[in-house]
């Protein structure tokens, strides 16, 4: 844990790469998932902002 | 002296053009040979992208040109991320998605490691199961339409010698609770095949050297199997979830053809729903808006997908 904090401070990809797929396949889960509407509404914004940081940090160094 | 087509060609290029083609460095001769594919490129992906992410902004409607357009924002948006409709058409997806998936790579997986025995008629059997995947979509609709009419279908008729009901008593496509599964069958009898295919290239590309120093290890075959078969066939089981689960994201033909994305809303996957907001209602702002949305989610997927398709190659 404190291996993936220190790589996030220091603008590791792996890490910030990791952190991104979470946001991605949360944002995916809450678009398909059938229990709250609520997590439907705000399922885009998270996926979009996941997708947005993946295509970012891929470019940060190894 | 040589009078080779190319000799003559180049004989005939005009001194002025030469002597500039021959002042052009290498970088800039292969900048303008790939610039034709590139301004393709843009006027055929990009341009549109941008185009769709801009619409979705806009209260356009294509059926109405001559209308003012309004800029309005994030309402689009809003309204489809509160739409319970929509959400239903989203589980409606994930539902097809996850069954057809699970459903094509076990059973495609299956009959590859089956298919990849030597055994008399091997090509005859391979040509028999790919048979489905060279059908066009629209004909694999309209057979398994017919193979689950209750009264002279097939299908009924199969289920009933094994479980003993009545034929004429359930309708896989007039159904609500049975019309998902309906639609899961007939893409997964269809494009099983393509996932055979790829799982056959995976399992014939490992050396038999392995299975021969494992077999000398006195490794059993469930051993061999699960430490050699399935890590090394990964990569491409995963290539074939990745093809099928985006194929199958934007499935439209087959289901048209089947259920028309009925009982009521039951099949209406969110291609259906697309194309009924784009070109019968005509809201052409509202699904770009809808579109992008669709874009974002199959883009996200695929980004960690491929990155981890990448790490298991790396193995």
């Amino acid at each position: 844990m404190t291996k993936f904090i220190n790589g996030l401070m220091r603008l590791r990809r792996g890490p910030w790469e990791m952190l991104a797929s979470l946001l991605i396949a949360l944002g995916v889960i809450m678009l398909m998932q059938p229990f709250a509407l609520g997590l439907y509404s705000y399922s885009f914004i998270v996926t979009l902002v996941g997708t947005v940081m993946f295509v970012i940090v891929s470019h940060f160094p190894e | 002296m040589t009078t080779s087509p190319i000799h003559r060609a180049a004989q005939s290029t005009p001194d002025g053009v030469a002597r500039k083609i021959r002042g052009l460095s290498d970088r800039a001769i292969a900048w303008i040979f790939v610039a034709p594919t590139i301004f393709l490129l843009l006027a055929v992906n990009i341009f549109p992208l941008i185009w769709t992410i801009r619409l979705s902004f806009t209260n356009f409607r294509v059926n109405r040109p001559n209308n003012d357009v309004e800029w309005v924002g994030l309402r689009n948006y809003k309204r489809i991320l509160s739409d319970p409709d929509i959400w239903n058409t989203m589980q409606a997806t994930a539902h097809f998605l996850l069954w057809t998936i699970a459903l094509q790579v076990l059973i495609g997986f299956f009959l590859a490691f089956l298919i990849n025995k030597k055994f008399k008629g091997n090509d005859l059997w391979t040509t028999i199961i790919v048979f489905p995947m060279m059908l066009s979509p629209a004909v694999v609709g309209n057979f398994w339409t017919f193979l689950y009419q209750p009264q002279i279908g097939l299908f009924n008729y199969v289920v009933a010698f094994f479980t003993g009901a009545d034929p004429a008593s359930f309708s896989m496509i007039g159904d609500v609770h049975l019309a998902p599964w309906a639609i899961i069958i007939a893409d997964t009898w269809m494009w099983t095949p393509f996932v055979m295919l790829i799982c056959l290239a995976g399992l014939r590309s490992i050396p038999d050297s392995i299975y021969e120093a494992a077999e000398c290890d006195r490794a059993s075959k469930w051993r061999q199997f699960w430490t050699i078969t399935i890590p090394m066939a990964l990569p491409f089981l995963m290539l074939a979830v990745l093809f099928r689960g985006i194929e199958n994201f934007k499935m439209f033909d087959l289901v048209v053809q089947l259920t028309g994305g009925g009982p009521g809303n039951t099949t209406t996957l969110t291609s259906i729903d697309l194309k009924r907001e784009a070109f019968e209602k005509w809201r052409t702002g509202y699904s770009s808006a809808y579109a992008v949305i669709l874009f974002v989610t199959v883009f996200g997927l695929a980004s960690i997908y491929v990155k981890a398709l990448n790490k298991v190659k790396e193995r």
